[in-house]
């Protein structure tokens, strides 16, 4: 997978925006993953989907909706702190190394059609959008 | 991921991305990314790891504490993890009812420590497809397929056979996790395809698939491409 990474066609930016963030311990931060995780009893990823689902910050109840069966899954059923880093968000707010844990987070399906138009031009924005209603200062974004 | 950041650093918000593919992030030139030669699937490294896990974090976001005002910033994490190619030492059950296809068998035997895993747990990623009672049926159909049955004569619980598998692999490596405790990344997928019932006969089945001119999707996505 890795080695096809390097050919792999990707959609291009012209530029690179750019965001300064607060002092991590004044920032409020929140997880984006592709890894198309959900609450069990979401909605399931459909092959090709471009929607997203939300997560709660407290919600442990997280499976992999994630099509491809070309990477490691079990890594998740071990330990979802290994996509989706929840409980160490907590570990460094509770040690006031990051200001505070958002109250929601977003999931992605990693495997989206080439041009990546609805991401780009719709359910990315509106996550976005989401992310500043909740004043989210930064975000980590996770890949599988 | 890189055009997520991309959207949503526009949008105003810092981004940092756990970067698994570093000509991808080099030709997307996302705002900051730290690159980490992990498992695919493992973007944190190593599971139950809470301290490795920290590092990561700690070094992704030291890429926000810069007096930089543009990027893209890549930075290499200083520690590989590789993946276990080797299939994960795990018991199988014993032959119980020799009228059964080795495969079902199998599959029933193990469903005492799939139901621990998900009283552990409290869910379960089987399911898209098919439940956990059903997975033995599936393999079933799968043996037929490979025993010489017509693939288009065999009724596939849950049809599409790229959810049935995720359900299948899902059932039997959360068995296994319960009895084997954790594992390194592909080990299971080893242990699955190489040392299992179900894995050989998802192989075979899916060979006979292909040779009986069944769709590409239908047939490839049971298993990963390199298998």
């Amino acid at each position: 997978m890795r080695e096809m990474g390097k050919n792999l066609p990707v959609p291009t930016f012209d530029g690179t925006a750019w965001a300064s963030a607060p002092r991590l311990r004044d920032a409020t931060v929140a997880i984006v993953t592709s890894a198309a995780i959900h609450r069990a009893h979401d909605d399931r990823f459909s092959a090709g989907d471009t929607g997203y689902r939300m997560i709660p910050s407290d919600a442990h109840d997280l499976v992999m909706g994630h099509w491809s069966p070309n990477f490691d899954h079990t890594g998740f059923q071990i330990d979802l702190n290994v996509v989706f880093p929840i409980d160490r968000l907590h570990e460094l707010a509770a040690d006031k190394v990051i200001g505070r844990v958002a109250p929601r987070h977003y999931s992605f399906a990693g495997n989206q059609p080439d041009d990546v138009s609805a991401i780009r031009l719709d359910s990315g924005p509106a996550v976005a959008a989401e992310l500043k209603r909740d004043g989210v200062d930064v975000v980590l974004l996770t890949p599988v | 991921m890189s055009v997520l950041a991309h959207v949503i650093e526009a949008a105003g918000i810092s981004t940092v991305v756990l970067a698994s593919m570093r000509p991808v992030v080099e030709k997307m030139r996302p705002p900051r990314s730290l690159y980490c030669e992990f498992p695919l699937g493992r973007p944190l490294g190593i599971p139950g790891d809470a301290e490795f896990q920290h590092r990561v974090l700690t070094e992704a976001f030291s890429l926000l504490d810069t007096t930089a005002d543009h990027g893209p910033i890549i930075r290499d994490f200083d520690e590989v993890v590789e993946s276990d190619e080797q299939p994960v030492e795990c018991a199988l059950p014993p032959r119980f009812d020799p009228n059964l296809p080795a495969c079902v068998d199998e599959a029933r035997g193990l469903r005492n420590a799939y139901d621990r895993a998900v009283a552990k747990r409290r869910h379960t990623d089987v399911g898209r497809a098919v439940d956990a009672d059903t997975v033995p049926e599936v393999l079933a159909a799968f043996h037929r397929i490979a025993s010489g049955d017509d693939w288009t004569t065999v009724a596939i619980p849950g049809k599409n056979t790229v959810a049935v598998m995720h359900d299948v692999r899902a059932y039997y490596e959360e068995a296994a996790l319960e009895l084997v405790g954790t594992a390194g990344a592909r080990s299971l997928e080893a242990w699955f395809f190489e040392a299992t019932e179900a894995g050989k006969t998802t192989l075979a089945a899916r060979q006979a698939i292909k040779d009986g001119g069944g769709p590409f999707p239908f047939w490839f996505y049971m298993a990963p491409g390199h298998r």
